[in-house]
């Protein structure tokens, strides 16, 4: 399996690139795996985002839809896309250290 | 393109439930991978931004062999009615939107949403006819500009 090495660490990622074990994930990787993504300052809002799928995915044990995210995390689908304009729930799954989310919609 | 689609541009000709939903489902998730998405809204297609009909929209129980259904049973009075809000049910279950809010977020992600003015012409209707989503009633040359380099999708 790929490795990537963030902050300092090395952790697991899927051929994609994603977290296969979210708990090597720490914050301050963050802002390195979001340059990666073309993202070179993440926000408070970013944040809001990040925060929101790492909740959603410990509760759920998947990273939530960008329709989810757009009704519960508190940021709008129109400012998700701006945050993250190669797609909300993909990027920020990503940046968030969690498995690439697999839903349709 | 060097393997990854970049732009897509996909025309909606038809104006049953299993007509437009597909179409939808491809624009927002071609959007939901940060790829480019532009609608095109013809024929009975419009009538998913119809203001008075998109929140209407009723699935083809005659003549859809894949209902598996007595064709006699879907023609009666009501059945067209209850298989979509039979559908409905189903669809939000598995995060679907209903038409209306799906056009709304489709929008909001940044697709572009046009009618086609052949098709307006034809049926009498106005841009105020419309959802305010759509951008705008284009003609079909105008359309195939704005879908050059990327690929094209009829529904």
């Amino acid at each position: 399996m790929p490795t990537a090495t963030y902050a300092g660490h090395e952790v697991l990622v899927s051929d994609d690139g994603f977290f296969t074990d979210p708990g090597q994930w720490t914050e301050d990787m963050a802002p390195q795996i979001a340059k990666g993504e073309g993202i070179d300052h993440l926000t408070e809002q970013h944040w809001q985002v990040i925060k929101f799928m790492r909740h959603e995915y410990e509760d759920k044990g998947t990273g939530p839809t960008v329709r989810v995210l757009g009704k519960t995390s508190g940021v709008s689908i129109k400012e998700l896309y701006q945050l993250f304009p190669k797609g909300p729930a993909k990027v920020a799954a990503k940046v968030a250290g969690i498995p690439k989310p697999r839903g349709c919609i | 393109m060097e393997g990854k689609i970049e732009k897509v541009s996909i025309v909606v000709s038809k104006g049953s439930f299993e007509g437009i939903y597909p179409a939808l489902i491809m624009a927002n998730g071609a959007r939901a991978e940060g790829i480019e998405a532009n609608l095109f809204f013809t024929f009975f297609g419009l009538d998913a931004v119809s203001k008075k009909r998109h929140d209407h929209i009723k699935m083809a129980t005659v003549g859809n062999p894949g209902l598996h259904m007595a064709t006699l049973l879907g023609a009666l009075p009501g059945v067209p009615g209850l298989m979509t809000h039979y559908m409905e049910h189903k669809m939000d279950k598995f995060d679907i939107p209903p038409i209306p809010e799906f056009i709304e977020m489709i929008a909001d992600t940044g697709a572009g949403l046009y009618g086609c003015l052949a098709s307006c012409d034809l049926f009498g209707i106005t841009k105020d006819d419309l959802v305010d989503q759509v951008k705008d009633i284009i003609t079909v040359g105008e359309f195939y500009e704005m879908a050059a380099g990327g690929q094209i999708i009829f529904t």
